[in-house]
Formats: C-alpha cells, structure tokens, sequence
C-alpha cells in the first residue's frame, strides 16, 4: 500500500520562505486528507513541492508505490483555452511520457475517467466553452486518468455548486476506498472536511499547525485561532458532524 | 453524481467520437496535401512557357515522355523555386505555430522575435556597404549575413530567457525590442547607402523565391527534416503547454526546459528560411491559425497541419505572383501580406472557434 509522509519539508520562492519545516505522520492509501488553511498559508505550495515542482529542504517519502510517477497534482483552475475538446484534454493528461500512438487502453480509461465524474456527454465540447465548474471536473478527470496512487487535488470544489461538491467529494472517497488510493485535497469548507475527510493538516504562514484525524483538528478553538471565526460543531439529526459559524470574531 | 448525459442526448460515445474526430482530421490533411500536389502542379506549369497540367504531371514522374527543352525547364529552371516555396512555407509556418505554442501568444511568428528583422539587416550590410561576416561563394555572402544575423538574435533572445525570472511576456517584449531596433539600424543604413544598394535592400526586404537553387533547397529541406522529429518528440508536452504552464506542469511536463528546446530548434528553422528568400510577411502567422482552424491543437495533427497550410499558402503565393500581371513575378512577399491576411481575417472572423 502507497504511503507519503512529509520529513521537514520545506520551500522558497527566492529568498523569501513559503513553506517551513513541515512535517506529518504517515498516510495511507485509502484515506483522505484534509488540507487545511487560511489563503496564502502554503497550501498550493506544499502540494507543487510534493509533486515535486518545486525544490527545496526536508524529505518527501513516499513508500509502496506500484509506479514510478505514483503522484498526480490537479492545480487550481487557471481558466487556459486551447482547441481542444474535454475528450481530448483527458486524453492528454494520460498520453504524457507515454508514445504518439493512442491505444485503446488509453481511451477506455479516458472514457472511465470522464464517466466517474459524470461528464462524458461533455466529451466533444470545446474546453474554451465550459463554465468554470465543469472546467473543475474536468482538470479532476485529468488527473484521475493518469491512475495517481497518490492523488493532490488543489481546491476541486471551489468552482462547483452545492450538488456537485457533493457528488465529486462522495466519489473521492468512493475511489480513496475501492483503489486504495490517498487523496489530499485542500479546502475551504471545513464542513466538507469534516463529512469526508479522515486526516486533516493545518497549515498557517508556512508552518503546520495541527495534524490529525479531521474530527479532533477541526474544533471550535481551531477556527477561532486560524480563521478568526466563532463556531461550533454538533451532530445533525442523521448523525453527521455540522459546522455553525456564528460571526468572525 | 448526477450526469450531463440528459441534456446531450444522442451523443456519440467517447471513443466513437474520438475516433470520427481523428479520421476527420487525417482526412482534411489528405486533402491539404492534394491541395499542395495541385499547386505545386500549377506552380510549374505558369512561366513565360506554359504548359498544361498533363505536360507537367507526365515531366514529374516519367521525365522521359517530354522533350528535352520542357524537362530542363521544369526540372533545373522551375523545381527548385516551387519547391523551396514548399520547404520555406512549411518551415516558416511550423516555426510560428511553435512560437505561438511555447509563447502562449497568438501574435508570435518569425517576425515577432526579431528574427526576420536581424535578417534582413544582416543582408542590408552586406548588400548596401559589402560587409561580409564569412567569405563564401558570391550566391551564398549575403544568405550567410542574413542567416548569421538571424541566428545572433536568436541566440540573444535564448541567453536573455535562461536567466530566472524571465517570464513569456518577457521574451514577446524582447523579440519587440529586437525588431524596432534592427528597424532603426535599418533606417541607418538607408540614409547613409546609395540608391542603388537602397533599391537593393528594399527588394531584398520584399523577399523572393527566384534565387532558390537546388542546393539552397536542400539545405533547406535538410534542416527541415532534421527539426521535424525533434519536434514531433516533444508532442505531447507540446500539446500541453497550450493549457498553461502550471496546468503542463501538472502533467509532468517541464515547461521551461521544452520552451529553451523548441525556441532554439525554430529560430533555426526560421532563419535558414529567410536567409534563403528574404522577409516573406505573414506566412509564420496565418499558416499556424488556419491549421488551429482545421485541425485544432493536439501536435500529431496541428503540427503537420501548420506546415502543409504553410507550405499550400506560399505555393500559391508563387502562383499568383505570376499570374496577377502576366510577364512580371511580383515579389511574394508581398503577395502573402495582400492576399493571405483577407483570407486570413475572413477565417477568423467567419469562424466559430476562437483559441485565443
């Protein structure tokens, strides 16, 4: 099973220190991982310096991969256009490092790709006409036909109404489960965190603050400290933990 | 999660779709290529003899049905003119599509990054006060001015993009510098030169494929074919790089790295190509959007597509040069901006599509 664990991390852009000595237990194939913070607290950086974009001090580990390139990054939207269709820009995603010649293995996991986010019919549209949502699912469908074992997914709902949060983060976890597969998704609703996520890390000013299983990182001391915001977390009537925000402080 | 597929019903399926999208596109190039055939044909045949298309297609593959005179003026006379107008379009053409690629800049071609403008004041100082940078054969000094000019640009350009922090729209403003620069340098040269190597330099700066020999053609050609694979390598990541460096780079690819690489390998090719024929306007601009219209941006047909359309547009550049005032070839260069940049605008503006 594929495990990451962060040995005192750290990266700059220049001379100035974006992220500092950040480092975790080991995670797993199979979970799913918060990463939390406020913006501009290192999230994006972490990530590209885990893909391995970025260089910089401390350790990466990764262990039990099956690949060589066991890790995909989808980075958050930039809004690009190219001419190209959503089919094709899968298809890109899996043909790097691979030859010119597309084999039918390669499609079929495009056409799997496309169907488990549930934008197959969006196949043929142009990528410059999509809204901002479905360009979301899209780099998603990317970075899931390249079969990561590690998967770090830049803010993927950030874009996406209410159902479609929903129905991505359920099927992240459905993967997470049925391919053994660790994902670590950086996120702004705590809530979300909280519902899908088993471990979460709190990244402030370039230094993690807290790291462990989401239900005891996120708490009402938590968001007052990082977020400034007064909140409260109770259970709803089916059972599931429920963020209250009642006011910034 | 709840599918999309209601509201498109009837769609094909992913890899039925894919499929029909790929044949449509080898189809369109088959066509271009059948285009090309046709005007290289009709190149041929338009001189101060004519001959029908029949003539020319019996003098291309059984030169022994026509008589002598036809052979010698098709083969040795006319081959390498049509021909060249072949190898600089496509070089040309490929040449902008990679530096609109690499650049993510719709404007960038040949010219944008100085490299037409450093070859032609290449050729004006030989041309208006006899400098010559390597003693060579009296046909071959002003090409290798021309070339080596080009090529210092280039290089220039290329040491100035190594340095960090040199972003795209860093290079595009260099590439801009370059060409007002050698623009003044050329003003210069005017002012001080004669009239008769002023009227040189113009005409050189029109550009004109009635020097073309067939060893300018090869070298040509050669450098072409060298290019080519080392492009078609780069495909993918090619490809890519279309979505944006952090979107590239989350695919594995280095952008900055395959930027170096494939600016080089096309100031190359665009130097060679207008060492050889002088400034030929707009053939490293259109030929790259008209193939983005046909065929779209995946390499493995964008790629042979710019230089197949390139190619087609000079060809039949070098028709109409001949044709427009029987008895006088117009210089194509300025055939290329008057006719290509109408038909140019008309496929954009007509055109659903937008890329940019």
């Amino acid at each position: 099973m594929v495990t990451l664990q962060l040995d005192r991390v750290s990266a700059s852009y220049g001379r100035q220190e974006i992220l500092s000595e950040v480092s975790t237990p080991e995670f797993q194939g199979g979970q799913v991982v918060a990463l939390l913070g406020p913006n501009a607290a290192g999230k994006s950086t972490l990530f590209r310096r885990i893909f391995g974009m970025l260089k910089g001090g401390g350790h990466v580990r990764i262990t039990g991969a099956r690949t060589a390139t066991p890790v995909a990054y989808m980075p958050q939207d930039t809004g690009a256009s190219a001419v190209l269709s959503v089919y094709e820009a899968v298809l890109l995603a899996r043909m790097q490092g691979r030859g010119m010649k597309v084999q039918n293995e390669d499609l079929a996991h495009v056409d799997r790709a496309l169907e488990e986010l549930g934008i197959a019919a969006l196949g043929e549209r142009d990528i410059g006409n999509l809204s901002g949502g479905q360009r979301q699912l899209l780099s998603a469908a990317q970075a899931l036909v390249q079969e990561p074992e590690i998967l770090l997914l830049d803010e993927p709902t950030s874009a996406l109404d209410l159902n479609r949060q929903l129905g991505l983060l359920t099927i992240l976890r459905r993967l997470a489960e049925e391919r053994q597969m660790l994902i670590m998704a950086a996120l702004h609703d705590l809530g979300h965190a909280l519902r899908f996520t088993d471990q979460a890390m709190v990244l402030e000013r370039g230094r993690l603050i807290t790291c462990g299983p989401t239900d005891q990182v996120v708490t009402p001391d938590l968001l007052r400290r990082v977020y400034q915001v007064e909140a409260r977390i109770e259970p709803c009537s089916r059972g599931l933990p429920q963020l209250i925000v009642e006011g910034a402080v | 999660m709840s599918s999309e597929a209601s509201v498109h019903p009837g769609l094909l399926g992913g890899r039925a779709y894919y499929r029909a999208l790929v044949l449509r596109r080898q189809l369109i190039l088959a066509g271009l290529t059948l285009a090309l055939f046709l005007s290289l044909c009709t190149d041929l045949a338009l001189g101060p003899a004519r001959y029908g298309l029949e003539e020319v297609v019996a003098a291309l593959f059984m030169p022994d049905a026509v008589s002598e005179q036809v052979r010698v003026i098709l083969w040795d006379i006319r081959m390498p003119v049509a021909l060249m107008a072949l190898v600089v379009g496509a070089s040309l053409s490929i040449a902008g599509a990679q530096m609109q690629t690499i650049l993510s800049n719709p404007l960038a071609s040949p010219f944008t990054l100085g490299i037409s403008a450093g070859a032609s004041f290449g050729a004006a100082l030989g041309l208006a006060f006899g400098v010559i940078f390597i003693p060579a054969a009296v046909d071959y000094v002003i090409p290798i001015n021309a070339f080596l000019m080009a090529m210092l640009t280039s290089l220039f350009i290329y040491a100035l993009s190594l340095r960090r922090g040199v972003t795209i729209e860093t290079i595009v403003l260099l590439g801009i510098a370059m060409v007002f620069i050698f623009n003044a340098l050329m003003g210069l040269i005017q002012f001080f030169a004669s009239q008769q190597a002023v009227a040189a330099v113009v005409f050189w700066t029109m550009g004109s494929l009635t020097k073309a020999t067939w060893p300018k053609f090869w070298v040509t050609f050669g450098i072409l074919l060298a290019v080519i694979p080392l492009l078609v390598r780069h495909g993918w990541a090619l490809t890519a790089m279309r979505l944006g460096d952090t979107k590239a780079a989350s695919m594995g690819v280095n952008p900055r790295r395959i930027r170096l690489e494939v600016l080089a390998l096309v100031s190359l090719l665009a130097a060679i190509a207008v060492a050889f024929v002088g400034t030929i306007g707009f053939i490293g601009l259109v030929g790259p959007h008209i193939a983005r219209l046909l065929l779209g941006e995946d390499q493995r047909f964008f790629l042979p597509g710019s230089a197949i359309c390139g190619a087609l547009l000079l060809s039949i550049g070098s028709v109409l040069s001949k044709v427009i005032i029987p008895g006088t070839v117009i210089p194509i260069g300025i055939i290329t901006s008057l006719v290509g940049i109408p038909f140019f605008l008309f496929l954009v503006l007509s055109h659903r599509k937008s890329a940019w």
